[in-house]
């Protein structure tokens, strides 16, 4: 019997995360670039201006999307060698699993990398995740669900084009910053530790984009494959 | 540039189950398959033959719903294409691009394709599969390492992984060696035995031939010449064939 839709994306996520796993390439980028980025803005601080507190959520987020974009255009740059896209296009499944198992192995992918970021972050800036790490996680699921929903439409209508590494992140940051905003407002009172009831609104307004953006970027994934 | 060519419309006795009107693909402005008309009863295998740019690749491209024509309808199975699932669960195309993950294993790969069709027990359909292309003893081997001769076998292998109602093949007989071939014209000519209708599209006259119940030649977008194989003469077909391509190159 033909996999359901969620059973068709879970089969090209574990595909697409296994291609990852062999390779590492992406990964390795990323977690490398996030890591640089964090010590080079540590070094560029100056903790007599600025808090660290004040600082790490915008650093936090900044690296997050950055290293986030590095991840997103190889999810469909792999399909196009040897034209693997077309064994996906031929197979009977609908293309909002296609577009969904990506999605999933992309929210793999930049959490992985966010779970290397966090720690680090706190280590540089010497910030007290400890009793908040757990709303912190929860702050950057939300928000990576919205960055990899808008990422991932976009690296499919960039992959074919001539300057898609460029045209990735042009597409895709206007769409990233209703998610990135209140993100790092979120992420910002609960590092102060603000009780997490001050946090609630910046989350609804989050989970709002992830709804909005999952639903139109799920609806508008067939239209992007298309020949 | 190419002179005017007669069109002709390629059909086939029986209901048909590769059925195309006037199928037309423009890229810009240039007609790349111009008003195809065809018709392939079960158990029918076309051979296609013509020269390079004449539109055989993106008619098949049509035929496997990877391109929605310009103008004019194709049906699989009494379905109009593009269609959805129900279509792409019956066809199997092999094409230029082998269509495989280099770090996944053969095996990998084509049980992938299985899993996506549906095949139950998909490791053993995919096994089976790499034995009967005869690269089984490669199945553990990821396919960036493997020649492209062996790529090709697995790609075979990934497209019929689901005993597909309709194969669609561009060159399949490319960087295959004896055996390999062999291992092919086998799997297609039991496909075909169990009702599978085949369209082979080929540079090679007497490959082609050898398999096809019917033969046509694509030219500038448009059947141009369509018989049985049982009611021509090979050596005669392939002067007329040469004499075809040249005057239309």
């Amino acid at each position: 019997m033909v996999p359901s839709t969620l059973g068709a994306a879970l089969l090209i996520a574990r595909k697409d995360l296994a291609i990852e796993f062999r390779t590492r390439t992406a990964f390795f980028s990323a977690a490398v670039f996030a890591l640089l980025a964090i010590v080079i803005f540590f070094f560029a601080w100056d903790p007599t201006a600025v808090a660290g507190m004040d600082l790490a959520p915008g650093v936090l987020w900044v690296i997050f999307t950055f290293a986030g974009l590095l991840g997103l255009n190889r999810s469909f740059s792999l399909e196009l060698a040897d034209r693997a896209i077309d064994g996906l296009l031929g197979a009977p499944v609908r293309r909002e699993a296609i577009y969904l198992g990506k999605a999933l192995a992309n929210v793999v992918f930049v959490g992985a990398v966010e779970a290397i970021s966090i720690p680090a972050v706190a280590l540089f800036y010497n910030t007290p995740f400890g009793g908040r790490w757990l709303a912190i996680a929860g702050v950057a699921l939300l928000a990576t669900i919205g960055l990899v929903a808008v990422g991932t439409l976009f690296s499919a209508m960039a992959v074919n084009t001539r300057l898609s590494e460029l045209l990735l992140p042009m597409l895709s940051l206007p769409f990233f910053v209703p998610i990135v905003m209140p993100a790092a407002q979120a992420t910002a009172r609960l590092l102060s530790g603000r009780p997490v009831v001050e946090a609630a609104n910046w989350l609804k307004i989050l989970l709002a984009f992830d709804l909005v953006f999952v639903a139109a970027c799920m609806m508008a994934f067939p239209f992007t494959v298309e020949e | 540039m190419t002179g005017a060519v007669e069109r002709v419309s390629v059909a086939s006795a029986g209901e048909p189950e590769v059925e195309a009107r006037g199928l037309t693909r423009t890229f810009g402005g240039r007609r790349a398959v111009d008003g195809v008309d065809l018709s392939l009863a079960a158990g029918d295998c076309l051979a296609l033959f013509g020269p390079n740019g004449a539109g055989k690749t993106t008619l098949l491209r049509m035929l496997a719903g990877l391109l929605k024509p310009s103008a004019g309808t194709a049906r699989i199975g009494g379905v109009t294409l593009p269609g959805g699932e129900e279509v792409r669960a019956v066809v199997g195309l092999i094409s230029h691009a082998s269509m495989l993950y280099g770090a996944l294993t053969a095996r990998e790969n084509v049980e992938f394709a299985a899993r996506l069709h549906g095949v139950r027990d998909a490791r053993r359909a995919a096994l089976g599969m790499l034995e009967r292309m005869r690269v089984l003893d490669r199945a553990d081997t990821p396919v960036r390492s493997l020649s492209r001769g062996l790529q090709q076998r697995v790609s075979i292998a990934r497209a019929m992984v689901h005993s597909p109602r309709v194969v669609l093949l561009d060159e399949p007989f490319s960087g295959l060696d004896a055996a390999g071939a062999a291992a092919l014209t086998n799997a297609l000519v039991e496909l075909r035995t169990h009702g599978a209708t085949l369209v082979l599209v080929t540079h090679n006259l007497g490959e082609g031939l050898e398999m096809a119940s019917h033969a046509a030649v694509m030219q500038a977008g448009r059947f141009v010449r369509f018989e049985r194989c049982d009611e021509l003469d090979a050596a005669a077909y392939a002067a007329t064939y040469r004499e075809l391509v040249t005057r239309g190159s």
